[in-house]
């Protein structure tokens, strides 16, 4: 495995020593030396001076990685999938492997240069982690780490079957944000979930929603309120190379995933941050809200007291309302004291 | 998104300070200008009235149909002289000439009892009903020394509000 991908070290070995260093703790050193392989090709591709040869080369390079990285997975999921069937905690952790394996493909195809920072999530019972949400990308950013279950909305296209088949494997949990039943479920699943020591630990994004990664929403209490450690994680991508932010209403995923291959590199920060438990007295919106204050602190986030739905819709009439209301009392109460 | 299509010119910048009496310093403007950009979605060279309600904290404010009416459709230099009340250079008589606009729906420089109620109503919504309201106003232009037939031009406007301390102000973030 090793061979043909060290011709190229000299390359970018100092570009490259801070990346390699952090994955040097990883126990599956076949992803250590397929991503090191691949970054190479994008140091290479920078020297055309022509961009669009630039982005040709970025983006067939990606296509291939993209490929061999589904040849290679698929040739392994499928047999483990089904010839394992009887051996569940073998094939529970070799689906895993094989889960991070593909994670890391699809980051070495967009030239993902991520750094991680902090310790490595550790897998334990009644724990969750939270994360700020700019794209789809997140997950697989942090998935080619530590395979994570994950609850998400079910897409439509080729990235629901993924999701049915692949990450079923991983155990994750679906909602529906259309209907209005929805929550309560999810929330007994991920309660269910979260206090089962056999799972993978579970990863929410409490915004709810991509956001634009310069601001955080406010925070929805549901990852909260299960009793759990909360573990946080930063995510800043670095936006001269390329903005991550995915307007899912604006682009297909697809057509997210493509801009991100062909442009140089995606560059981001990941940062473990200190688990941390409800402080007694304290409600899990003040939790929440504490969470959000690390996490905005460490990513450089702007807080925004707004939901992140905003981006979508006006903000109700209630807002509007309530300020009308505060000043009539403040009015009528003057009036009162004038006819005394 | 979020690039700067056009960048300012010094003399662009030069000619907006001049227009807007030097209330916002250079690198003001150029964030002023970035934020412009951003709220103008479709390129037009003016933020319209949808493009502002886009703004949740300016949605929400009860005051927001009246401040449309006065923001529409301006460029950007006319943008920035309309902020111009809100520096934290501006005098006290900028912010009073600003608050006197917003009364002053119809532009003829005279604000009457039927704007003041109109405002008043703006503000406080259906928490109170017309009758207190007309009540509120005539106690509050008895004490002021005016009374319903009365029409109040700026001077009459420096006189009542000259005194309290406005706080009026918008903080520019400069990179």
């Amino acid at each position: 495995m090793g061979g043909p991908g060290f011709e190229h070290e000299e390359v970018y070995l100092g570009a490259d020593k801070a990346l390699r260093s952090q994955l040097a703790s990883n126990e599956d050193n076949t992803a250590v030396h397929l991503t090191s392989r691949i970054h190479s090709h994008g140091v290479l591709s920078r020297i055309p001076r022509n961009r669009g040869t630039g982005m040709c080369i970025c983006f067939l390079s990606g296509v291939v990685v993209w490929y061999f990285g589904w040849i290679i997975f698929l040739s392994c999921f499928i047999p483990v999938h089904f010839l394992l069937k009887g051996n569940d905690n073998l094939r529970k952790k070799m689906e895993r492997a094989l889960v991070e394996l593909i994670c890391s493909f699809f980051v070495a195809s967009w030239t993902g240069v991520v750094k991680y920072h902090g310790p490595r999530p550790s897998m334990r019972p009644k724990q969750v982690f939270v994360a700020n949400h700019t794209s789809m990308i997140d997950f697989i950013i942090l998935e080619q780490m530590t395979a994570f279950a994950v609850i998400m909305q079910k897409h439509p296209g080729w990235v629901g079957l993924l999701q049915s088949t692949i990450l079923e494997s991983v155990g994750c949990i679906w909602f529906n944000r259309s209907e209005a039943k929805d929550r309560e479920i999810v929330t007994r699943k991920l309660r269910e979930h979260s206090q089962g020591a056999d799972n993978n630990p579970l990863l929410i994004f409490p915004e709810g929603t991509c956001v634009n990664n310069q601001y955080s929403v406010m925070f929805k209490k549901g990852a909260f309120e299960l009793g759990c450690t909360v573990c946080p994680i930063a995510i800043k991508y670095n936006k001269i190379f390329v903005d991550a932010f995915w307007n899912s209403r604006k682009q297909s995923f697809t057509m997210h995933l493509l801009q991100l291959m062909t442009s140089w590199a995606v560059v981001c920060d990941v940062w473990y941050l200190e688990p941390q438990n409800l402080r007694p007295g304290e409600t899990p919106i003040e939790f929440a809200e504490r969470i959000r204050d690390i996490i905005s602190v460490r990513a450089g986030l702007k807080k925004v007291p707004w939901d992140g739905y905003l981006k979508y819709s006006r903000p109700s009439p209630k807002h509007r309302e309530r300020k009308q209301q505060s000043f009539a009392e403040s009015v009528l109460r003057g009036l009162e004291l004038e006819e005394k | 998104m979020g690039n700067t299509s056009s960048m300012l010119t010094q003399y662009d910048i030069e000619e907006v300070q001049q227009h807007c009496n030097n209330a916002f310093s250079q690198q003001e403007i150029v964030s002023l200008y970035e934020r412009f950009c951003q709220l103008d979605r479709n390129g037009g060279g003016f933020v319209s009235g949808e493009e502002f309600l886009s703004v949740p904290e300016f949605a929400v404010n009860p005051l927001s149909q009246r401040l449309l009416r006065m923001l529409d459709g301006l460029n950007f230099k006319e943008f920035v002289a309309f902020l111009s009340a809100f520096s934290p250079r501006a005098t006290v008589q900028q912010k009073i000439e600003f608050i006197f606009k917003v009364y002053d729906s119809d532009g003829n420089g005279k604000v009457t009892v039927n704007d003041m109620l109109d405002v008043l109503h703006d503000l406080t919504g259906q928490f109170i009903s017309e009758q207190q309201r007309e009540q509120v106003l005539t106690k509050v232009l008895e004490e002021a020394g005016y009374n319903k037939e009365s029409l109040l031009v700026m001077s009459d406007f420096v006189k009542i509000l000259g005194s309290s301390g406005l706080k009026m102000e918008v903080e520019v973030p400069v990179d």
